[in-house]
């Protein structure tokens, strides 16, 4: 029955836990609409043809100008009705707590949108661009965001959706019954590429995926597999190290390896650059006269191209990091500079440009 | 001065040839002629004709845009426009059909035409605020058209920012036309209430109004109290644009979200400004055609009341995905149920009308079967989408859009088709041809569901909607869809060829070829520029079909 009236209705496949039980109020609701629109419908032809002009003028008594259905027949109409709607109500909303909550020890994968893909970042330091990466039979909670306009992550075996929001975290969980590929799609219109902004949920075996997410032999699980939806994880391949799990732990490393640390302080100290020390989330003055905030794209961008907007009173030293310094090592920075953001900065205030500059 | 004593006064100064009545004043179409009577009338009735065909001419262009997007959607990728277009298309075809067309197209046309006559008043209380409503309304298509001509918008007809915000098409000027858009429906929004109130003819008091004054009450309040909050919220929208004030951007501490607020309690009772002037058309088709009253008077003007009340307290359904609270989300959806308690009392009491009747079968009639099955269709997917679990599905998919063209669609334009063959007679003096009339009728309906019924489908397989390129198993349905779209179009071509024809070829109408007891059927054929030669006196309810058969009462003229 399930399955007849799924196909009926061009509904996808029930491949998440919540999948049939709302596909149970579906069927329900979708069936009484078509069976209330259908009894107007039908009662009002019957009325239309019983009582038509030709036939009532040959029948006068048929006409009754004052003819109104009785009391009762009014009350339960509109009362079955509403009935019918609380009942929807009641069902629709202890659904939906249950598919906005997501139970306890759930996996956590943090995704961000920006146009037009996805990115996956997994406990530990694993990235994975448009393909997400879980354990079958497990709840895997995501907290999205994005970094331009807003997305909505989509996934329509699984019934979930949740729009991503530029400055907010939004939630969404699912559990994959099976291992499996199953499509993304993104249901908030962004602009030129919206409808390529696409990816997949890979549902692994849970021991496969962790295996997958401690570095081992990528491989294996994803050979089970058909093979035209086998997309290698590539990104992983980059930055998976199993015994450095902490971003943080990996941006303080880059940063000495890049040297940013050599202008940068991270104790609060003033140095050659603006420390980092209370810098995320700060109000950065520009050398422009304008202010930023310095989020994740107010960083990325100076890490890119520091010119573009100098932080005020600092001289323009530092050199462009493009092409010096991978995405992932980029994260991993802003995740340790987020970490610093309760580091207290010093007082003393940053040593004037030797030109004057702009105040 | 009566016509008597003005004739009695006449004889007494000595005038021999006062007895010879005077000659009746032409109709209003003859009352003046050449463009300058059209351009520069105050008569409500040639406002009405005007904003007729300026709107007929928006549904046209919307529906070429709605073409050319079917027509693209034939296949999954390119087929004959670039994502880019498509992106401007779709937002021009939005922008079009919902501002410049289906929240003008009843109230301006046949509200404009038939209240001040329901009402018994020579026309409505500010005649010059109603011309004035409408170059308002014409300098704002100009603008809204051809700032998006030119320009190109591709933000969707709901803004959202920080796209909206951000993209490079010229979002500001668009902004700014709909903006004149909703001034002029206010204009028109004011001179209803005020005229309802202070216009009523002797001896016509609330509950003698006839339900589509109710219909174009309900609609005018909602009207003055939603159109601010959009003018406002676009306004900030392209206030953030040029000066970076940073509301609703997140960079600037600013919530995208709120935008989306502030929209929706505009555009969901919008949607109601959308629907309440076609139930009014309905709820005059049913009497009249079945000639009997409506089986709840009462019913159906405070459902009316109901809906405009009710309908502010709905918007947060568009948002269950947007990161809105569990409790909210519970709150919204029931009371976004609770308005289509409303509505289902309008079809109860429409169907139950007809029982026991003497209905004639005609193309209004036809119109109203197509309205109740695709209304109350369309509506109860509006409850299902309502439901919470149901929407995470459904949100942003072609279901939504399925739903909400079943509603403009399938309930205002048959509704409007609906009015336009009802009144034709009043307007124009003639009447159409009732075989192509029917005829278009159901090719109307046929094509309109070979349009919307596959997007149901599509929706519930997850297409999401607002998508130029498509996974390739949802290509069969997207085809049998812009298949019913070209038959739509087709009906409504020949639609509008079967009236135009009758301008100039249709038999000749009395002034009540349907034995109507609507008050607007007691002038003339076709009226006379106030509408009345003397002000009539009302005495009996406009659907009292129990009363015989009367001479137009309030029309000396036309005995």
């Amino acid at each position: 029955m399930n399955e007849l009236l799924r196909r009926l209705l061009f509904l996808p496949p029930q491949a998440s836990t919540l999948a049939r039980d709302i596909d149970g109020l579906h069927y329900f609701v979708i069936i009484s609409t078509m069976l209330g629109a259908l009894l107007v419908t039908v009662v009002g032809g019957w009325f239309l043809i019983r009582y038509r002009r030709a036939y009532v003028d040959a029948h006068p008594d048929e006409y009754d100008v004052q003819a109104r259905p009785p009391l009762w027949m009014k009350i339960a109409a509109v009362g079955s009705l509403f009935l019918l709607f609380v009942i929807w109500w009641s069902i629709g909303i202890r659904q939906y707590l249950e598919l906005r909550v997501a139970p306890e020890g759930a996996l956590e994968i943090y995704v961000t949108a920006k146009q037009w893909m996805w990115k996956f970042a997994y406990p530990g330091a694993a990235r994975t661009i448009s393909v997400l990466y879980v354990p079958a039979g497990r709840p895997v909670k995501l907290i999205l965001t994005s970094r331009d306009v807003i997305h909505s992550f989509y996934v329509p075996d699984f019934r979930i959706k949740q729009d991503a929001i530029p400055g907010r975290y939004t939630t969404e969980w699912f559990e994959a019954r099976s291992p499996g590929v199953y499509e993304v799609l993104c249901t908030e219109y962004c602009g030129t590429g919206h409808s390529m902004m696409r990816g997949r949920v890979v549902a692994l075996d849970p021991g496969d995926f962790d295996r997958w997410l401690g570095g081992a032999d990528l491989e294996t699980p994803l050979a089970e597999l058909p093979p035209q939806q086998y997309d290698p994880p590539w990104v992983v391949g980059q930055t998976a190290r199993a015994p450095e799990v902490d971003p943080v732990v990996i941006g303080e490393r880059v940063a000495e390896t890049q040297g940013c640390v050599r202008c940068h302080s991270i104790d609060g100290t003033p140095h050659i650059g603006p420390t980092w020390a209370g810098l995320w989330g700060s109000v950065v003055p520009l050398a422009s006269g304008d202010t930023v905030i310095a989020d994740g794209a107010y960083l990325t961008e100076s890490i890119m191209d520091p010119m573009a907007k100098l932080h005020r009173g600092f001289p323009p030293l530092m050199p462009s990091y493009l092409g010096k310094i991978r995405p992932a090592e980029v994260a991993a920075i802003l995740a340790f500079i987020q970490s610093l953001r309760d580091v207290e900065a010093q007082p003393a205030p940053p040593p004037a440009t030797r030109d004057g500059g702009a105040p | 001065m009566t016509e008597q004593s003005r004739h009695r006064e006449d004889i007494e100064a000595g005038d021999l040839f006062a007895d010879v009545p005077p000659p009746p004043p032409p109709d209003y179409l003859r009352d003046g002629r050449g463009i300058r009577s059209w351009l520069l009338t105050t008569d409500h009735k040639r406002i009405a004709l005007m904003f007729y065909a300026v709107i007929v001419a928006m549904l046209a262009l919307g529906g070429i845009f709605a073409l050319l997007l079917r027509t693209e959607l034939l296949t999954p990728d390119q087929t004959i426009m670039t994502a880019p277009v498509y992106n401007r298309m779709f937002t021009l075809h939005g922008v079009t059909m919902v501002f410049l067309f289906m929240i003008p197209s009843i109230p301006a046309t046949f509200g404009n035409f038939v209240l001040p006559i329901m009402l018994g008043a020579k026309d409505l209380a500010f005649p010059r605020l109603n011309l004035a409503s409408f170059y308002v309304y014409l300098l704002g298509t100009g603008v809204t058209l051809a700032a998006m001509v030119w320009g190109g918008v591709d933000t969707g007809w709901t803004f959202y920012p920080p796209y909206s915000t951000s993209t490079e098409s010229s979002v500001f000027p668009v902004v700014v036309g709909i903006f004149i858009v909703g001034v002029s429906s206010m204009m028109t929004a004011i001179n209803f209430i005020v005229t309802t109130h202070t216009l009523r003819a002797k001896g016509m008091n609330w509950f003698r109004l006839p339900l589509f004054v109710w219909a174009m009450y309900a609609t005018s309040v909602i009207i003055l109290l939603a159109t601010p909050v959009i003018g406002l919220s676009l306004g900030l929208v392209g206030a953030d644009r040029l000066y970076h004030f940073g509301i609703f951007d997140a960079r600037f501490g600013g919530d995208p979200v709120l935008f989306q607020h502030l929209f929706w309690f505009y555009s969901h009772p919008a949607v109601y400004i959308m629907i309440l002037p076609a139930m009014g058309v309905i709820s005059e088709l049913v009497s009249t055609f079945s000639r009997k009253p409506p089986s709840s008077y009462d019913a159906i003007a405070m459902s009316s009341l109901g809906i405009a009340f009710v309908g502010f307290f709905g918007w947060g359904h568009h948002m269950f995905v947007a990161g809105m609270s569990e409790l909210d989300a519970g709150i919204f959806g029931g009371l976004s149920m609770f308005v289509a308690i409303f509505s289902a009392i309008k079809v109860f009491t429409w169907t139950a009308t007809l029982y026991r009747g003497r209905v004639a079968f005609n193309t209004p009639m036809l119109y109203f079967f197509w309205f109740l099955f695709l209304f109350t269709f369309g509506g109860m997917t509006g409850v299902a989408v309502a439901t919470q679990s149901l929407d995470v599905h459904w949100h942003d998919t072609y279901f939504v859009v399925a739903h909400f063209h079943f509603i403009m669609v399938g309930g205002t334009i048959t509704a409007f088709l609906g009015a336009a063959h009802y009144w034709f007679p009043k307007m124009f003096g003639r009447l159409y041809s009732e075989r192509m009339g029917l005829l278009t009728s159901v090719s109307v309906f046929f094509g309109f569901l070979f349009t919307f019924v596959p997007q149901f489908l599509l929706g519930n397989a997850g297409m999401p909607r607002r998508y130029y390129s498509y996974p390739a198993r949802f290509q069969w349905l997207n085809v049998v869809s812009t298949g019913g779209a070209y038959l739509l179009a087709g009906a409504l071509l020949l639609t509008l060829i079967n009236l135009l024809c009758a301008l100039k070829w249709g038999r000749r109408a009395g002034p009540n070829p349907w034995g109507s007891h609507g008050y607007e059927w007691m002038t003339r054929a076709i009226p006379i520029k106030h509408n009345f030669e003397t002000p009539p006196v009302i005495t009996r309810g406009p659907y009292d079909y129990h009363l015989p058969e009367e001479m137009p009462h309030v029309d000396p003229q036309a005995r």
